[in-house]
Parts: structure tokens; C-alpha cells; sequence
């Protein structure tokens, strides 16, 4: 099913590419990748259209369809959750750059508890996912949560069960903060989860949350706060309890030392700050330095510049975080001086 | 000149004789080309991990895309063990059924539930999935499971099969999906075959004082034992390599586990939900080994049913 559907998403895009050819004033620019930042990609693409009649079509088909896609230049631009390191872009000519940030949530299932009520230490959040602590009512949950009425019931692990950016920036964070999760696990956007069951999408988790009882994934933001579920607190760095807001997403976000010359390669998981919320990322999308569609490549950028002066409200009505301007600024710069055309000259003034 | 006007008929249709057996046979043989290629490339494409693992892989049930250390242990166990349940349900419901449509409903009844069974059919496998997960998963999760924990996961062999959290979902519950899903091509071709049982042979079965069950035992199925082998063969098929409604229910964990109750993961669902995202080649490419497993497994199911037909075709007549 997803294979046809890949198909059918080169077939799209292959005939969105001959329709850009065929009419060369109304500009049509494809682009592919994570799940995360597809609403506000949606969003700006449909404002945009109404502003300047160009359309941006944008498939969510997951980080690594996205990383696959602007490699075999099927689109013009990819997006990806889990940043590509400077190697890994300079073998594919690619430059890379970050949009929006947001934060990865933890959401339970456990009755009586209301949403941020429960409290979770990093190192027993940890355990949780290594299956070392299974039932809710252990001594190191009870620990921190006082007041509440803990059940004498296992613990249900929700994963992702397909691999994506949400689980990249979660088991990053979570090898962060347990070395034994490090050395039995590790981080990427899929990995050998020690226990639980796993839910296609973010949706797949949510709705596995929602109707198994004493259960706890995670999502990104958005999802916890439209479906309204029950997210917890969590221990950060400085060992204060937050809750996931925007402003404790942009507190991690205040510690990236965003640079250009890297790609933009910045993981934003444990970050210090008493209001720092732990799991934060960043969303990042993939250009060609040398693109072969000049036009098509100055439309994305154009896209862009667009949505970082004109965006951040529409993106933080959809519960991200914009970049600074100063990071934006850097973003510009490094458009100028990275993506160039075949005769070295560059693309965006 | 009437003679050179039929010459040249019998010329026209020889060539158009010509022209449609080679159409025919071209469309016959391409359908063989055309299996020889996914073949061939499912071989190319899982080449690298083949290569890597060797049979190794068929019996590990490690699944780590970190390190990159794969094994096909758990989706094939999870493909035949959700199969395996679904027909252990299935074929005796699409038997009863079958016999009910065929021997004992009133007349004016037969229609109306062939067609309604006939319809489930027809229905797309993912809205099966979405009901298994949305209205079937939690019932069971609330009702069922507890049950089984206290009272069959208590017995001593079978016990272990049926412990565990009660989440609704897990290899059972897409066992109990997947067999909801053939029953309807499994009761539709057993009652078409029992249909054709000469009613000459079932009368002379009553008329020698035959009960109901004997006749259907004795006579009918006997009779049709083909067909039915031909319908749980196609059923299997179905369950084997069904993909969007096992996703759902299954769990989709890359754990091996003796209880029913708790997640698992079967080749269709590992494509379905890996294939899009997996980094790298030796991933890529063991999922298509993966693919390849579940080709192979659909092809000895079907060469054995083929077998067995043909063992039960020679017996016919020598045993009394």
C-alpha cells in the first residue's frame, strides 16, 4: 500500500514537474517530506497561492521519503525532521536549512489523570521505554507525584512503528539522558524498542493512547493539543518540571547555536534553561546546491523568505515556534553564498 | 470470380486465426514474464541483505535498524500465526454457513444472506482495520481479554498463549480481524460447490435413512472436496498477505512473544509501515527480502494445496 503510494506520489509529482514545464509563467513547486511541519507548510502554501498565484505542492510522506526524494530530484525540495550532518549533505550536494521548531510531548491514558498532571524524571521516563519500570504505580513514578492517585497497572509503551523525525528527536533525548538507553537502543527515526506497541503515524500513536487504557506515547505538540489528551510534565536539564509550551520550546530553542557553515545541524533534545522544555526540534528542509531547475529552485526560496517574514503568526497559531531573526538573517546568507547555479552564480540575491 | 473471393476469406480469417492465438498466448506468457520480473527484482533488491545475513535471517528475531541487524523470525511467525488463527476461525463459520445457505435455510432467505455475505466481500480490507481498531479493539480490550487472563491464562499449556495486559490489541485480535475478512470467500465458494452436488446422490443418502450430518459429511463434502480446499487455499492467500487491516490491530512491535494477546508484527505490516522511512541499504533492502519471504510462503501454500488435491484426486475410488 505505502509503496503504491510512493508510486503514486512520483507519478504526481513527475506530471506536476511536466505541467511546470509546459507552463512556465504559473510557476508550480513540489516538495516532500516530514509529517510534523505539514500544517503549516499547508498553510503558508495556501496563502501564498492567494497572494501570488504560485502553488507549492507539499506530500507528507515522512522525513526519510522526503531525505529519498530530493536525492533522486523528484521534487524541489525535501523536509526532514532529523537533520542530515554536513557529510551526509555534502555527499548529496544538498544545503540544508530550519524553518520551524517544535517539541515532542508525552501523552497518557491513566484515569483521574488530568493533562500536565502527572510528572515524569527524565531517568524514569527512560526506564519506562527500556521496560525496567512497568507498572504505574512504582515507587519512582510515586515519587514525584504526589497527590496523585497512581493504579496498580502495567504500563502500556506506545512507539511510532514507522520511522520518523518525532522518534529521531524522542530516542536522541532519551539517549541523552540515560546511558543505558545509549548503549541497548540509541537514536534514530527508527530503532529496536525494547518494549511496547507501535502506532503508524503520529495520529496512530494518539489514537492508540486514547483507547488503551494505562498507556503513554508520544507525540509531537500540535496532535496532544488538538486531541486534547493528557501530556505530563517533565524534569529538563536544570531538574525543574515544565510543561510543553511554546514559550518553554523557544527557551530550548534560545541555546541552538545555529551556523551555517554545518548546515544548520542542530539538535535542540536536553537543552539547559530552568524553562527549557526537553524535547525540542527543530524541521528542516533539503535544496540542491546546483539545483537543475533554476527557476524552480528560486521559487522555493522565494517560498520561504516569504513564509519568515510573513509566517510566524500562521505558525504559531499552529502551535510552532518561528525562528529568531537573527537565524533567519543567516538563512539568507547562506542561500546567497550555497546554492548556485551552473555557472557558480547564485541563485538568491 | 467466386472461387478467389473465398480463397481470400479463407486467407483473411487463417491470418486473423493467427493474429488471435498469438494475442492470446502473448497475454498468457506475459503474465509469466511479468511474475519472473518481480521475482528477479525482489531478488536483486534483497541481494545485500542476503548477502549480509545469509539464512540467518529466516531464524533471527533481532530487528535493529540502529546497528543494522535484521531478522525475519518475528514477521514470518506473525504472518502465519495471524493466518493460521484466522482460518482455525474461519472455516468452520464459512462451513456452517455454507450448509445453512445451502441445506437448511428456507428458500426465501437464501438470496438475501448470500448476497449480504457476498457484499462483507466486497468491503475494503482498511475499513476492516479501522472498525478493528476503533469498535473492536477496546470491546475486546474491555470484555474479552479479562476473561481469557482469569480464566484460560490460568490453564497449564495453553495458559501462556493468553496472558498478558488486556490492550485489544495483538496478534489474537488480528487474527480474530483477518478471519472476519475470509470468511466471506470462504463460504462463498463452499457454497457454491455444495450447490452443485447432485441432488440425486443426497436423496439416495436420506432415502437410506442418512441423518442431516451424515449426508453433509458422507456425501457432500466428499463430492466437493476440492472446491472447498480451492476456497480455504484462496482465503489463506487473502490472509497472508492482507496489509492495511493487520496494520491496525497487530501492534506492530518487533517482539516475539508465546502470548496472543501481546503485539506483534507481520511481513505485510513491517512493509507497510517501514518501507517509506527506511534509511540505508541494508534496511531497505531486507524489507525486501522481507517481500520475498512472503512470496515465497504464498507459493508453498499454494503448491501444497495443489499437492494435496492431487494425493486426494488418486485416492479417489481406492478407499472404501
Amino acid at each position: 500500500m505505502n509503496r503504491k503510494f510512493m508510486q503514486l506520489i512520483r507519478v504526481i509529482t513527475a506530471t506536476a514537474a511536466l505541467a511546470t514545464v509546459g507552463t512556465s509563467q504559473a510557476a508550480n513547486i513540489t516538495g516532500a517530506g516530514a509529517t510534523f511541519p505539514y500544517p503549516v507548510y499547508a498553510k503558508w502554501a495556501e496563502t501564498y497561492k492567494a497572494q501570488t498565484g504560485v502553488e507549492i505542492n507539499y506530500q507528507s510522506i515522512g522525513s526519510g521519503g522526503g531525505i529519498k526524494q530530493i536525492q533522486a530530484k523528484t521534487v524541489d525540495f525535501g523536509a526532514t525532521d532529523a537533520p542530515l550532518n554536513p557529510n551526509e549533505l555534502a555527499l548529496g550536494g544538498l544545503a540544508q536549512f530550519p524553518v520551524v521548531v517544535g517539541g515532542v510531548v508525552l501523552i497518557v491514558n491513566i484515569a483521574g489523570v488530568a493533562p500536565g498532571q502527572l510528572k515524569l524524571d527524565d531517568k524514569v521516563l527512560a526506564d519506562i521505554y527500556l521496560g525496567k519500570i512497568t507498572k504505574w504505580n512504582d515507587p519512582r513514578i510515586a515519587a514525584d507525584n504526589a497527590g496523585v492517585t497512581l493504579p496498580d497497572e502495567a504500563i502500556v509503551v506506545v512507539h511510532r512503528s514507522d520511522g520518523s523525525g518525532t522518534t529521531f528527536i524522542f530516542t536522541t533525548y532519551l539517549s541523552q539522558v540515560s546511558l543505558d538507553w545509549k548503549r541497548s537502543v540509541g537514536g534514530e527515526k527508527a530503532v529496536s524498542w525494547p518494549v511496547g506497541t507501535g502506532g503508524k503515524g503520529n495520529e496512530g500513536v494518539a489514537s492508540y493512547v486514547q483507547r488503551i487504557k494505562n498507556s503513554i506515547g508520544y507525540v509531537e505538540y500540535a496532535y496532544a493539543k488538538q486531541n486534547k489528551m493528557a501530556h505530563t510534565q517533565l524534569k529538563n536539564r536544570d531538574g525543574q518540571f515544565v510543561s510543553p509550551s511554546d514559550d518553554n520550546f523557544k527557551a530550548a530553542a534560545a541555546n541552538a547555536k545555529w551556523s551555517k557553515d554545518n548546515g544548520f545541524y542542530e539538535i535542540l533534545t536536553n537543552e539547559p534553561g530552568k524553562d527549557s522544555w526537553p524535547i525540542t526540534g527543530a524541521t528542516f528542509i533539503l535544496i540542491h546546491k546546483s539545483p537543475e531547475k533554476i527557476e524552480n529552485a528560486k521559487e522555493v526560496l522565494k517560498f520561504f523568505d516569504w513564509a519568515y517574514t510573513n509566517g510566524d503568526k500562521m505558525a504559531s497559531d499552529l502551535d510552532y515556534v518561528p525562528l529568531p531573526a537573527n537565524v533567519v538573517s543567516m538563512i539568507r546568507d547562506a542561500w546567497k553564498t550555497q546554492i548556485k547555479d551552473s555557472a557558480g552564480k547564485a541563485i538568491w540575491k | 470470380m467466386p472461387m478467389f473471393s473465398l480463397e481470400a476469406r479463407h486467407k483473411r480469417q487463417a491470418m486473423f486465426d493467427l493474429l488471435f492465438r498469438n494475442l492470446t498466448r502473448i497475454s498468457a506468457f506475459g503474465v509469466l514474464v511479468l511474475l519472473a520480473a518481480i521475482i528477479a527484482s525482489l531478488i536483486v533488491g534483497s541481494m545485500p541483505a542476503i548477502r549480509e545475513f545469509g539464512f540467518g535471517f529466516l531464524g533471527s528475531s533481532e530487528w535493529d535498524p540502529v546497528n543494522d541487524k535484521f531478522g525475519a523470525l518475528i514477521p514470518i511467525v506473525g504472518t502465519l500465526a495471524t493466518s493460521g488463527i484466522a482460518l482455525l476461525i474461519a472455516i468452520p463459520v464459512s462451513f456452517g454457513i455454507a450448509i445453512f445457505l445451502t441445506e437448511l435455510s428456507p428458500r426465501w432467505l437464501r438470496r438475501p444472506l448470500g448476497i449480504a455475505i457476498e457484499l462483507l466481500a466486497g468491503i475494503p480490507s482498511i475499513i476492516y482495520g479501522m472498525w478493528g481498531l476503533f469498535v473492536f479493539a477496546p470491546l475486546f480490550a474491555e470484555h474479552v481479554q479479562p476473561w481469557l487472563n482469569d480464566h484460560v491464562g490460568v490453564m497449564p499449556t495453553i495458559g501462556p498463549f493468553f496472558s498478558g495486559p488486556p490492550m485489544g490489541i495483538g496478534i489474537l485480535t488480528a487474527g480474530i480481524i483477518l478471519s472476519i475478512m475470509v470468511i466471506p470467500f470462504i463460504a462463498s465458494v463452499m457454497r457454491d460447490v455444495f450447490e452443485i452436488v447432485p441432488t440425486l446422490l443426497k436423496e439416495s443418502a436420506y432415502g437410506l435413512g442418512a441423518t442431516t450430518w451424515e449426508v453433509l459429511w458422507r456425501v457432500v463434502l466428499p463430492y466437493t472436496k476440492i472446491g472447498v480446499v480451492g476456497g480455504i487455499m484462496l482465503g489463506l492467500g487473502r490472509a497472508l498477505g492482507e496489509t492495511m487491516a493487520v496494520t491496525f490491530v497487530i501492534g506492530n512491535a518487533h517482539k516475539l512473544s508465546q502470548s496472543l494477546l501481546m503485539p506483534g508484527n507481520s511481513i505485510s505490516s513491517a512493509l507497510a509501515n517501514e518501507f517509506n522511512e527506511a534509511v540505508g541499504d541494508l534496511y531497505t533492502s531486507s524489507l525486501i527480502e522481507l517481500g520475498l519471504i512472503l512470496f515465497f510462503i504464498t507459493f508453498v501454500v499454494l503448491s501444497l494445496s495443489r499437492y494435496m488435491l492431487y494425493k486426494l484426486g488418486q485416492r479417489e475410488g481406492k478407499v472404501a
